[in-house]
């Protein structure tokens, strides 16, 4: 791995250059309409807003696999668990829900995870086998004699319109840093096992986990209703409706010449724009005091060569372990904002492509092992993954125009949106092999 | 208590699904395992591979039903497999030259080839979609079952009836077909020797003049076969739908790990593992203990996991393994 990260300084100018060209293409889409931009306010700052939330996730994923060298297939599972926290944090609670079965669920999941603590204890104790699955056995019944009562109890409260446990009415901005705790807790467990064994483990374990946890928000309905969706998270910014209700907003809209309908939709993407830079810009500053600390070098040094740094005394699975608990983390901030935005939690929206394999090439792209690399990398690639959608049926439909009307030709404009993946697997490829180091490279 | 009866639900819930399902599993850890031994990485693109191997054997069985042929009581895919194996083995051959090949030639590490063959997997999972689309197909045609559960009804006279489905039945016996070509071929050929000795100690293969491109070709061919019959018996019995073939990535990858990634005969035994632990974790146990015991009255389904869940027993698997024996039961590669 070292090989194809120590190379040839770049121009320092080369990231700026990137990052103006990412701008101009979002004034572009922000103000010139034609075929391949919308010229709408609206558009450009809802794929700007989503692009800054991709850029997080890329972060976390760069501390895991820039700094570490750690191949993360669960990226979704972790934004998954992320955005159940404003959930649990920012709804209102559910009236009933907790005297419905609150307690004894609570005492269901004390139960599970003592039975595995317990578990433990038995195996480091003994080394017997069989008491080891008499302790998970009886641990088993236990935990479902409490659990499946509480959850028929909840899911019974108010079926229709809740059916689940409710938050905490706390602020939204809170839930962010629980979704990063609620990651790293998941985090945590699934490295403790896989990390210290051969890199590809990690992968393999991480795509389940991510399975699992996706799983989970979709069929535990007492959580956050399942399948049925959860809308009307609250919002850390105003309503689009209240400010067209606003007289000082009409006159300040009127003023700049956008209608009162359209300005308020910019300004609230305004207000989250503002809300997710700040998050942004200090998770790189936090990330980049790290890597230039002798944490971060030591994490550099392990990644290049883990025979000589664990030589050097260097517990490599314990730093592994760290720094992929920290970049969980950061990716389930991101996925408790993603949810925040949507003001929706649908479990049914979380598919592995997109949001696993997506951030990965967009880590790839902007530049393994730099920060403002992953940024760019994922602010670039997703526009273009959103524009592709508009693009490429109509570069098909222009391919295909001379062709006479018939199957052959409905096929193929159907098949235009599939071709959004061939397109992302081949900038992957292409990228990994030419140009390894990405569009801004490693110092 | 009616221990008939049970045994009869037991069979026709659990046993026969499972295994069914195994052979599935087997044929396709045998492919993970088989890339493992030689080009040492876990293959991402495994399931979008099946996926496309399938929809290809899927379009020539409607071309062939089409013109009328049929193979009577068979499923007609069977005569398209043959295509389907060789599109998949040309498509795998080129992503080795045009991708793998690079990274041998620099011995880049393993996470490296992990991470193309995620680039691999897009593509191929966008060639599927192009190809049939992500709505699910039905393409199996001939007999349904070949034993009914009304005809054994009425032979048995139990309450309980048995159906054995004939895509049930031709997965188990292609797989043991396959098994049994795949470890002679191992075994006996001099072809296979070198392919065994390539994935002990790939220098000592070099020296005694083993051509490492020939081998690694034939492996991409081998595992193309692996990979469209596994696909297509899984589609034959389940239904094709593109994303399916994606979470059939990870019981794969489990059974592969439980019976030692790199062992074949841990592959095969890891995939009846993995399937047999997925049924019985996730069939609901009331009815066979009904017949057992009549007296009884559970409150529950004696359901240990609700289906959905069905993918963390895999992970469940994998886990307690990695814990325990990261190598695996069959003792594989080293860590």
């Amino acid at each position: 791995m070292s090989a194809n990260r120590q190379a040839a300084a770049v121009s320092p100018w080369r990231a700026p250059i990137l990052f103006a060209i990412l701008a101009v293409l979002f004034l572009l889409e922000g103000t010139v309409r034609n075929g391949l931009f919308s010229g709408s306010w609206n558009t450009a700052l809802a794929i700007l807003n989503m692009g800054l939330i991709s850029a997080i996730t890329a972060l976390g994923v760069n501390m895991q696999w820039g700094y570490a060298g750690l191949f993360n297939t669960g990226v979704v599972g972790f934004l998954a668990i992320g955005g159940l926290a404003p959930v649990l944090v920012s709804l209102p609670p559910v009236d009933g829900a907790w005297a419905a079965g609150g307690p004894r669920l609570i005492l269901a999941l004390l139960a599970g995870i003592g039975t595995l603590a317990m578990a433990r204890i038995v195996h480091v104790r003994t080394r017997r086998g069989w008491a080891v699955a008499l302790v998970l056995i009886g641990g088993f019944v236990a935990y479902r004699w409490l659990f499946d009562p509480a959850v028929t109890a909840i899911e019974a409260n108010n079926a229709a319109r809740a059916g689940n446990i409710g938050g905490l009415g706390l602020p939204v901005l809170m839930s962010w840093i629980v979704g990063g705790l609620f990651a790293a807790a998941a985090a945590w467990a699934v490295g403790k096992v896989a990390l210290g064994l051969r890199s590809d483990y990690l992968a393999i374990a991480t795509l389940g986990i991510g399975e699992i946890i996706v799983a989970v928000l979709r069929n535990e309905d007492w959580l956050a209703r399942g399948v049925k969706n959860i809308a009307s998270i609250p919002r850390p910014v105003p309503y689009e409706i209240e400010l067209q209700q606003n007289p000082e907003f009409v006159d300040f809209a009127a003023r700049w010449g956008f209608s009162v309908a359209e300005a308020s939709g910019i300004w609230v993407k305004l207000c989250y724009m503002l809300l997710f830079l700040v998050v942004l810009l200090a998770i790189i500053l936090l990330a980049e005091l790290a890597l230039k600390s002798p944490w971060g070098r030591m994490m550099r040094a392990i990644r290049d060569n883990e025979t000589a740094a664990e030589a050097m005394g260097k517990d490599v699975t314990a730093r592994h372990l760290q720094v992929f608990v920290l970049g969980s983390a950061v990716i389930g901030i991101a996925g408790a904002m993603m949810i925040t935005l949507d003001g929706l939690m649908a479990p049914t929206s979380y598919n592995p492509l997109r949001y696993t394999f997506l951030i990965w090439v967009m880590v790839i792209v902007g530049g393994s092992g730099n920060n403002w690399g992953s940024v760019l990398g994922a602010v670039l690639i997703w526009f273009v993954w959103i524009k592709v959608e508009v693009w490429g049926p109509n570069l098909i439909g222009v391919l295909v125009g001379p062709l006479p009307d018939g199957d052959l030709k409905a096929h193929l404009l159907g098949s235009a949106p599939h071709m959004r993946f061939i397109a992302m697997g081949l900038v992957l490829l292409l990228v990994l092999r030419f140009a390894p180091r990405g569009l801004v490279p490693e110092k | 208590m009616d221990i008939l009866n049970a045994l009869v639900a037991f069979l026709n819930f659990v046993f026969i699904p499972a295994a069914a399902y195994g052979a599935q599993l087997a044929l396709g850890a045998l492919g993970v395992t088989l890339i493992y031994a030689i080009l040492r990485f876990s293959n991402f693109a495994h399931g979008d591979t099946m996926a496309f191997g399938t929809a290809i054997t899927i379009l020539v069985t409607w071309g062939l039903q089409s013109l009328g042929v049929s193979l009577g009581p068979l499923p007609t895919a069977l005569l398209a497999l043959p295509v389907g194996i060789a599109a998949t083995a040309v498509l795998v051959l080129g992503t080795d030259r045009a991708v793998y090949r690079f990274y041998r030639a620099q011995r880049a590490a393993p996470i490296i080839f992990v991470m193309a063959s995620v680039g691999v997997m897009f593509v191929m999972n966008g060639l599927t979609r192009l190809l049939i689309g992500v709505d699910e197909q039905r393409f199996d045609d001939g007999a349904r079952f070949i034993i009914a559960v009304r005809d054994f009804r009425e032979w048995s006279g139990l309450a309980e009836g048995l159906a054995l489905r004939s895509t049930q039945a031709l997965t188990v016996v292609v797989t043991a077909i396959v098994c049994a070509a795949l470890f002679w071929f191992l075994n006996r050929t001099k072809s296979g020797k070198a392919m065994r000795a390539y994935s002990d100690n790939e220098d000592l293969a070099l020296l005694s003049g083993i051509d490492p491109e020939r081998v690694v070709r034939l492996t991409w061919i081998i595992a193309a076969a692996l990979m469209t019959i596994a696909g297509v018996l899984y589609g034959l019995d389940k239904s094709f739908r593109p994303f399916n073939y994606f979470q059939i990535l990870l019981p794969i990858f489990a059974a592969a790990i439980v019976g030692g990634l790199g062992n074949p005969v841990g592959a095969i035994a890891g995939g009846f593992l993995v399937a047999f632990s997925e049924v019985a974790v996730t069939y609901p146990w009331v009815k066979v203990a009904g017949y057992l015991f009549p007296g009884w009255q559970p409150g529950g389904l004696l359901q240990l996991l609700g289906t959905e869940y069905k993918f963390a027993v895999s992970f469940v698997i994998l886990i307690v393994v990695l814990l325990f024996r990261p190598t695996g039961l069959f003792s594989g590669k080293s860590v």
